[in-house]
């Protein structure tokens, strides 16, 4: 039984193809990383999985259900969680606040305005706090926050929200080597426990996360398999280096 | 997050006690130093039921960051359901001396009490139609603009047409509203004589009561965790889908309980004012009322409060003196505001909620 099942999607802006008759299996518990140029359509099928763009068609499900009849909530609630390319944390609360609203529960307005925080909240967000390395600044508001400690504090919302699947945008860019690899570390820690597909430009952060890789071009897949393989692969190397 | 008493907290005590003080004033008698006069505890009133709408417009502008342009609509729909008692209350003392059908009806030689009016005999029932009819209609009109995601300039738009809309409709005299003259030449109200001291600083501590009330409301609810998911949708509102909340849930439950104290306010402020009419709905009252925000600084419960009393009191002293300047004044301080105090007067205390609790960390990477 596939976790994530793409069949032949195709989207279309204004003509342009953004995903053309791309497919895609990911099992339960793997990681898988993603690479290709600028434009390849990376971005676009992160936003067909999580209900951001519709398929004009094509096939997308989870587990048995169909994506594509959902919207954004009924996806996250569902179990897919996302992080953005461009860090987006909100930013006037603290970091604290922040984690407390990812976690996994209560969704309804109601709910929310009667919700007391419980110590089980408070110890799940001591947790995440560890491990994304924020305890220090647990009470700072996420806005002052690095770029670097964004991209960890979004890390750690996903990690709250606690997803089957996590799909997981440009981790690392605007990071320091270290924090690179200390990044490519956390991932593989949470890919224990979770499904998790990485899009990344970043082939030293790809090499160390060690996976199989999913190698796209103008919207469809061109070579799959492991960093040493695709970056044998001569059609590969031709879509990076020449044209 | 433990406070000892907040800042709105502050605002609600400082807001029924000054009402206090003048209503007191308003009772001593006329010939002493410090009698206040009846137009005084009138303004106050009517600067207070104000109040309420500034406050209105700020949970959803300044907490959820949806600028509305129409929100007079649901203050002006407040006013007309106890505008409606108010003339029931009228009885047989109108001009026709008709005892069920108020003068304007009469005037129209209509033969009975349009549907609508039933029921607006009774005070309770006005008080409820004055909650219920504001959020009827901001619930239908929020569920669906939020639905379809419409938001930032073109909701503003569509807000400033719903309130014009509702204004031209008003002014019809079919509509069974009074048309152009609106309701007007209130006797009293749940018995008490309108033109009594007594009854006009009864009001005024009402107004101030329920002022009071709905700022400590506004102040749990921001405070509480939907508050926080509040300032999360208007900071970064697909982020928050995207970890499966509904914004447009979110949303619609704190437009709604907006326009719910903008249709109390709107009620206030008829049983002072002594007159209702479709004037009230007019694009640019819903301007004023932002530009009351924007003064005393949108994003702080207490800084539109101080902005509504300041703004109006201002426009009270300044039409008395150069009527054919308020508007470019109202214009200029908008301006002046936006540029020099973006966060208003409120600003001018403090900076924002949380940049206090930042603890100075260097902003090294995650080591």
């Amino acid at each position: 039984m596939n976790l994530l099942y793409l069949d032949s999607v195709s989207v279309t802006f204004d003509g342009f193809r953004a995903l053309n008759e791309l497919s895609l299996v990911l099992a339960p518990g793997e990681m898988r990383a993603i690479i290709g140029p600028n434009g390849a359509g990376k971005t676009t099928m992160m936003d067909v999985i999580t209900g951001k763009t519709r398929p004009d068609k094509g096939d997308v499900l989870f587990r048995d259900t169909d994506l594509t009849r959902l919207d954004e909530p009924s996806i996250a609630r569902l179990g897919i969680g996302r992080k953005f390319q461009k860090p987006t944390v909100f930013e006037q609360l603290s970091v604290r606040d922040n984690l407390l609203l990812s976690l996994k529960g209560k969704r309804a307005p109601f709910a929310m305005l009667f919700a007391r925080r419980t110590s089980q909240e408070e110890a799940r967000i001591e947790e995440i706090l560890a491990t994304t390395r924020l305890t220090p600044h647990a009470g700072r508001q996420a806005g002052a926050l690095s770029h670097g400690q964004k991209q960890w504090l979004e890390i750690g919302m996903l990690l709250g929200q606690d997803p089957e699947l996590l799909l997981v945008d440009e981790p690392v860019a605007g990071m320091t080597d270290a924090e690179t690899m200390q990044t490519a570390e956390l991932l593989r820690d949470i890919n224990r426990s979770h499904s998790v597909v990485v899009v990344e430009h970043d082939m030293e952060f790809v090499r160390a996360l060690g996976v199989k890789v999913t190698v796209l071009h103008e919207g469809s897949v061109l070579a799959e398999g492991s960093v040493e393989q695709v970056s044998a692969n001569p059609r590969v190397v031709e879509v990076y280096l020449g044209r | 997050m433990k406070r000892d008493i907040s800042a709105p907290d502050w605002c609600a005590l400082a807001v029924a006690a000054g009402a206090l003080v003048l209503a007191l004033l308003s009772l001593l008698p006329a010939d002493g130093a410090l009698h206040v006069p009846a137009f005084a505890v009138g303004l106050a009133g009517k600067y207070l039921a104000y109040a309420l709408l500034a406050l209105s417009v700020n949970l959803v502008w300044g907490f959820a960051g949806i600028l509305t342009l129409g929100h007079a609509a649901f203050f002006a729909l407040g006013g007309y359901t106890m505008g409606m008692y108010l003339m029931r209350e009228i009885g047989s003392r109108g001009v026709y001396a008709n005892p069920d059908l108020p003068d304007f009806m009469v005037f129209l030689s209509w033969d009975h009490l349009p549907w609508y009016w039933y029921g607006f005999a009774h005070l309770p029932f006005a008080l409820l139609m004055a909650l219920l009819v504001p959020a009827a209609l901001a619930g239908a009109f929020g569920w669906l603009a939020f639905r379809s995601r419409v938001s930032g300039v073109y909701l503003s738009i569509i807000t400033q047409a719903l309130t014009y809309a509702l204004m031209l409709a008003f002014f019809r005299n079919d509509m069974g509203f009074g048309g152009n003259n609106g309701l007007t030449d209130f006797k009293d109200v749940a018995g008490f004589d309108l033109h009594q001291p007594s009854t006009r600083a009864g009001l005024l501590m009402l107004t101030a009561l329920v002022l009071a009330g709905c700022l400590v409301l506004s102040r749990m609810i921001l405070d509480s965790r939907l508050g926080q998911l509040l300032v999360a949708v208007r900071d970064a509102e697909s982020r928050t889908r995207f970890i499966g909340y509904r914004p447009e849930h979110v949303k619609l439950v704190i437009w709604v309980f907006s326009a719910l104290v903008a249709g109390l306010g709107g009620a206030l402020y008829v049983t002072q004012v002594g007159i209702i009419n479709p004037g009230e709905f007019a694009p640019g009252n819903s301007i004023e009322a932002v530009i009351w925000v924007a003064v005393g600084g949108r994003g702080t419960l207490w800084g539109p409060v101080l902005g509504a009393l300041l703004v109006n009191l201002g426009k009270t002293l300044f039409t008395g003196l150069l009527p054919e300047l308020w508007l470019y004044a109202l214009g200029a301080l908008f301006i002046l505001t936006t540029l020099f105090l973006p966060r208003g007067l409120a600003g001018l205390r403090r900076p924002p909620a949380l940049v206090a609790e930042i603890t100075p960390v260097d902003s090294e990477a995650p080591p």
